[in-house]
This record gives C-alpha cells, sequence and structure tokens, in this order.
C-alpha cells in the first residue's frame, strides 16, 4: 500500500519537497558554464591588456555583454545549488541549516544582480 | 561490528582504503567551494570596472598584490579541475566509464590537464606583461 497521495505522486517530488529539480539544474548549468566559461577565458586571453579601456571596451561589446551576463547568472545559479548541497550534508541541526541555505542565497543573488548590473551599466554606457 | 552475528552495513569512508581517486573526488568539492569564494572577487572586478577609472585602478592595485595574484593561481586550477572533473562527472551520468581502469585514467586526466591548462594561461598571461 503506498502511502503517497495522488496529487504527490503526480507530482513526483518526494519527501525532500523539490524531486530531482535540484540535481537537474546543477547539470543543466554545468554543461552551460563549460561554454561560457571557456568562452570567458579565451577571450581574457585573447584580449590586448586588462586595461580599464580595454576591458571597458570589451564588455560594451553586444555580444560579450550578454554572454557576460548569462555567465553570471549561471555561475552564481551553479554555485548556490552546489554549496546548498555542502550545507544540507555538513551543518547539523534543522534550524541552522535552514538559516545558513537562506543567507547564502541571499548572497548569492545579490553578488549576480551586482555583476550583471555591472556588466549592462558599462555596456549601456552609463559607467563613469 | 565485531561479532558477525550483528553485523551491521557501514559508511563508505570507515572501511575503504584510501585511493588517489577519493582524493580526486572530495578535489572536486573543494574546488567548487573555493570557486564559490572567487566570485566574490570577479564580481567586485566587475563593479569596480563600472564604477569608473579610478575604481577600477584601485581594484588593479588589489590584484597586483602578490597574495592576490597566488590566489588567482590558485582559483584558475580551481577552475580548470572542477571543468575537467566536471565533465567527468557527467560522463558518469550517462552510466559510463565506471570501470576501474577508465575511471583511474579519467582521474588522473582530469588532474594533469587542470595543472597543464593552468601553467598555459599564466604562460600566456604572463607573456603579455599582464603579471
Amino acid at each position: 500500500m503506498s502511502l503517497r497521495s495522488p496529487v504527490g505522486r503526480v507530482l513526483g517530488l518526494g519527501s525532500a519537497g523539490d524531486g530531482v529539480g535540484h540535481w537537474w539544474t546543477l547539470r543543466v548549468t554545468s554543461v552551460a558554464l563549460v561554454l561560457l566559461g571557456l568562452w570567458f577565458v579565451f577571450s581574457l586571453v585573447r584580449m590586448p591588456d586588462t586595461s580599464y579601456a580595454s576591458v571597458t571596451a570589451w564588455i560594451a561589446a553586444p555580444i560579450n555583454a550578454v554572454l557576460l551576463s548569462l555567465l553570471i547568472g549561471t555561475m552564481l545559479y551553479h554555485s548556490l545549488l552546489g554549496v546548498q548541497e555542502v550545507v544540507e550534508d555538513y551543518v547539523a541541526g534543522h534550524g541552522a541549516k535552514i538559516v545558513t541555505k537562506i543567507v547564502l542565497q541571499f548572497v548569492h543573488f545579490l553578488l549576480g544582480a551586482l555583476g550583471i548590473f555591472s556588466v549592462l551599466r558599462i555596456a549601456f554606457g552609463s559607467a563613469a | 561490528m565485531s561479532n558477525p552475528k550483528y553485523e551491521r552495513p557501514l559508511s563508505p569512508f570507515m572501511m575503504y582504503r584510501w585511493q588517489y581517486t577519493n582524493t580526486l573526488s572530495f578535489l572536486h568539492r573543494l574546488t567548487g567551494c573555493a570557486l564559490s569564494v572567487g566570485t566574490l572577487l570577479f564580481v567586485y572586478w566587475l563593479v569596480a570596472a563600472a564604477s569608473g577609472a579610478e575604481a577600477y585602478a584601485n581594484a588593479q592595485a588589489v590584484f597586483a598584490h602578490p597574495l592576490i595574484k597566488l590566489l588567482l593561481v590558485g582559483f584558475s586550477f580551481a577552475f580548470f579541475y572542477h571543468l575537467l572533473n566536471g565533465v567527468r562527472h557527467l560522463v558518469w551520468d550517462t552510466g559510463r566509464g565506471f570501470d576501474k581502469k577508465t575511471a583511474r585514467t579519467s582521474g588522473w586526466i582530469a588532474f594533469l590537464g587542470a595543472v597543464v591548462l593552468t601553467a598555459l594561461l599564466w604562460f600566456l598571461l604572463v607573456r603579455r606583461g599582464e603579471v
């Protein structure tokens, strides 16, 4: 006899409440990061130098601004999913676990917003 | 535990002898955590660039510090290792590459590949006069 409710069976989220979503998203973001990460390192090596003028000119190019924004978002999302897993494994106590996870979530979203906003500010030419 | 009648399953870490593959496995998580910390420097660099030439010059002074440079070499190794070993994990997710010989060879490829790519990256940066 299954104790699972019919709606629970349809949703297929299991006892943890989020099913395979966490695991699967970690994989999908990792594939994206292989491409975006290598693109970034390749671009960094190909830049003439890392002076203010070269870096801002490179970021301001439309394709670079978009790919860089995607890199920042994907990177921090992947990082968040990864450290959440570590917290789940090593932080004892339900309360401490939840608090640590929420703090990490805030930090990751803050960093992502700061990074993407900075790229857009340079790309739209409104940087000082 | 001593009485075979009451033998219970043990966690893997309590019964496996050390093999370099378990260090490589641990290194994946360690480099992942390191890279999470590294995002702080990455975002700092972008915010500095968006804050104007003066702020960027300050950031350049920070990145020029020998300890930060050493940290950046570490982060670049973490990046390449986590990337290569991540691909190894993705292959495992398809159910392939699990036999002992293949798993050991791919482990060496990920580790040595990361060392080579890190050296290549910094060779190119030094040659450009970046360091």
